[in-house]
């Protein structure tokens, strides 16, 4: 999907669905893991909101960096993170890709690009621009994408960082995914106006789109990308999507009884899914395309079931990590 | 050796660090037109992709650091006054202090943060704290307060060349003070403290800006028959705790003078320290000497009746040793 062809292929789009139900069956199996008790910290699932980090990693290079939010598993494995080692690190083992140090809201392989998943709410602005500021120095071709909500757009440093991004230029894609709820607030209720056009006040080019499409988000993120590779400074998307899970997974403890958001309206939206959405067009090819449908369906949840397992099979975290991963070769 | 101002040593290890590694980057506000003085020159000679004037965001400008830094450069951030910790304080605590541990080790952080600390220039209370004490709370970060010019500069150096993020606080106001400076290559390593006056009765230890009033009431003191020992920790973290120790063996009294406010300030930690490690070693309680817990006010005659000077460090030596001035 090197982003070559201007439009995608049916293959290009049988690949993109793949991706989006990888992300889909993890995150179903980590709610229900969640539910049974059987992780250690909390989980925010990105349910429903596959297309966007599937749509705009698959324009991206293995250097190329993103930043991540703490409903981050998705684009993590979007930019081509180990299954295994996301599902070790928030079963806390010593496999885990953080080694058990970081967990759910921390996942992150540098190695790849990802800075990681973060549990600070809009952290992602300024180091993706700080990220971005070394990549225009190195003059290498690398980019940054910086994944954030709507909540986060609250935050006064998406203000700060545009700034900056427009100013010097910067090779750096803000991709604000607007799931209509910021933590446990309808985004109506903490929002004003619209959040695409704070990126246009900087003169950003911005792009507002369905974000449960993934050839939508997939064009969209092209151009971006395009733009940020070719020296032509960042640019801004708003995709819309729905946050089908809570905010966290047994947000029922917090809430007590109490609802922000009405059954009917999460139903409606999860009939309208990204995956359901592209499911429809894909089969529409035939009798072959549903046969590979069923053939990847098969494929996802084998690599499911063998990340559960070798994550529960692996050896607990090193405590005494906790003293030797403070510092780069220092005590604490 | 060569006598050099403080800011001038400051000046030389950002140069010859910039010289030494392209990958050596500095921003922050003003930096170009090196309004602190300490940049004076870098402009000219590395341009404005590696020097680069930022606007005034420091909340971004602590999280940048962190980004540009885990996407391969070595950064240096210009925070101006130490007061603007508090402003950049959320990536500070939530993402540089943590990222190393939380990503399992794979983040590696050279960070050098510059920020000048202290009063006695009626700059008022927002641009006169010692504001250290919330970085040596948050774990990861190193905190170095070079007293000296060559401390400065090896300190500096040390920490550019490092591979932690590192918080280099320049005691404000001391800039134009000067002293002897090695030639050539020169790196001070952290947590080795440095006695700057070798005594036998009373231990001082002096932090950054403390030195040279330590140093004047050690000399005031030695007049009226104390010979105390001065000691500069010179890096808070990490902390040579053996140094503090071994003084205190040698003199069985301790007083600790830092111009951070009382309450929770080094002084405090440094104190604490001893009186779970050394307890045995003390022939009378622990005494701090620090800014009150107020803020530093504007008027001259005020921001020295709260700021330690040799004065009240000699007077509290003395309360403690027993022995009374000759005047």
């Amino acid at each position: 999907m090197a982003g070559t062809e201007s439009e995608l292929s049916q293959q290009d789009l049988m690949r993109l669905y793949e991706q989006m139900l990888l992300i889909r069956r993890t995150e179903e199996r980590l709610r229900d893991e969640n539910k049974a008790g059987n992780l250690p910290g909390a989980v925010h699932l990105y349910i429903g909101e596959e297309a966007i980090a599937t749509g705009v990693c698959a324009n991206l290079r293995g250097t190329d960096m993103i930043t991540s939010t703490h409903r981050g598993h998705g684009h993590y494995l979007a930019k081509g993170g180990d299954l295994n080692a996301m599902l070790a690190e928030i079963w806390a083992k010593s496999t885990g890709i953080c080694k058990g140090m970081g967990g759910s809201m921390h996942v992150a392989d540098f190695s790849k690009g990802i800075l990681g998943a973060n549990g600070i709410v809009g952290a992602g602005f300024a180091i993706a621009t700080g990220a971005a500021y070394s990549a225009m120095l190195a003059q290498e071709g690398r980019i940054v994408v910086d994944f954030f909500g709507d909540g986060s757009s609250n935050q006064g440093t998406l203000m700060e960082c545009l700034n900056i991004a427009a100013l010097w230029h910067l090779p750096l894609v803000f991709v604000c995914e607007n799931n209509t709820f910021s933590e446990f607030s309808p985004a109506k209720t903490v929002t004003a106006g619209v959040i695409a056009d704070r990126a246009r006040a900087f003169g950003i080019p911005t792009e507002v789109i369905d974000g449960n499409d993934v050839t939508a988000v997939w064009r969209a993120a092209r151009t971006a990308v395009e733009r940020a590779r070719s020296g032509g400074g960042p640019s801004f998307i708003e995709a819309h999507t729905y946050r089908i899970q809570g905010h966290l997974e047994a947000e029922d403890l917090f809430l007590g009884g109490q609802r922000y958001r009405q059954p009917e309206e999460i139903e409606s939206w999860r009939a309208r899914g990204p995956i359901e959405f592209t499911r429809k067009q894909l089969e529409a090819g035939g009798p072959a395309a549903i046969a590979q449908l069923v053939e990847i369906e098969k494929r996802v949840m084998a690599k499911v079931d063998d990340a559960v397992r070798f994550a529960v099979e692996s050896p607990p975290a090193d405590p005494e990590l906790a003293f030797t991963l403070m510092f780069d070769g220092q005590r604490p | 050796m060569a006598k050099k101002r403080y800011i001038q040593a400051i000046n030389e290890a950002l140069f010859e660090e910039m010289e030494r590694d392209p990958k050596v980057i500095l921003f922050g506000e003003d930096v170009e037109l090196a309004i602190m003085g300490d940049c004076r020159g870098l402009t000219e000679r590395f341009g404005r992709n590696r020097i680069r004037n930022t606007p005034i965001c420091e909340q971004s400008l602590t999280g940048m650091a962190v980004g540009a830094a885990a996407a391969g450069h070595r950064v240096i951030l210009h925070l101006m006054f130490s007061n603007f910790v508090y402003t950049g304080m959320d990536a500070i605590g939530n993402q540089m202090a943590k990222m190393r541990l939380m990503s399992g080790g794979q983040a590696r952080l050279p960070i050098t943060v510059i920020a000048s600390y202290g009063g006695g220039g009626s700059n008022a209370a927002q641009h006169s704290d010692t504001a250290y004490p919330p970085l040596l709370n948050l774990g990861g970060i190193n905190v170095l307060t070079p007293a000296t010019p060559a401390d400065a500069k090896g300190l500096l150096k040390s920490a550019i060349r490092g591979s932690n993020p590192s918080f280099f606080m320049e005691a404000g106001g001391r800039g134009g003070e000067q002293g002897e400076v090695p030639e050539g290559e020169h790196l001070v390593p952290f947590g080795k403290a440095n006695i700057a006056r070798p005594g036998k009765d009373v231990t001082i230890v002096a932090i950054g800006s403390m030195l040279k009033p330590a140093l004047q009431a050690a000399k005031d003191l030695a007049a009226s028959g104390v010979d105390a020992e001065v000691l500069d920790p010179r890096t808070l973290v990490p902390f040579d705790e053996a140094a503090v120790l071994a003084s205190v063996k040698k003199t069985g009294h301790l007083v600790v003078c830092d111009e951070a406010r009382e309450r929770c300030s080094a002084a405090s930690e440094i104190a604490a320290m001893v009186a779970d490690r050394g307890f045995g070693l003390l022939k009378a309680p622990v005494k701090r000497v620090t800014v009150p817990n107020v803020c530093i006010p504007y008027a001259p005659n005020a921001e020295a009746r709260v700021i330690p000077n040799a004065e009240s460090i000699a007077r509290t030596v003395r309360g403690l040793t027993g022995r009374a001035a000759a005047a």
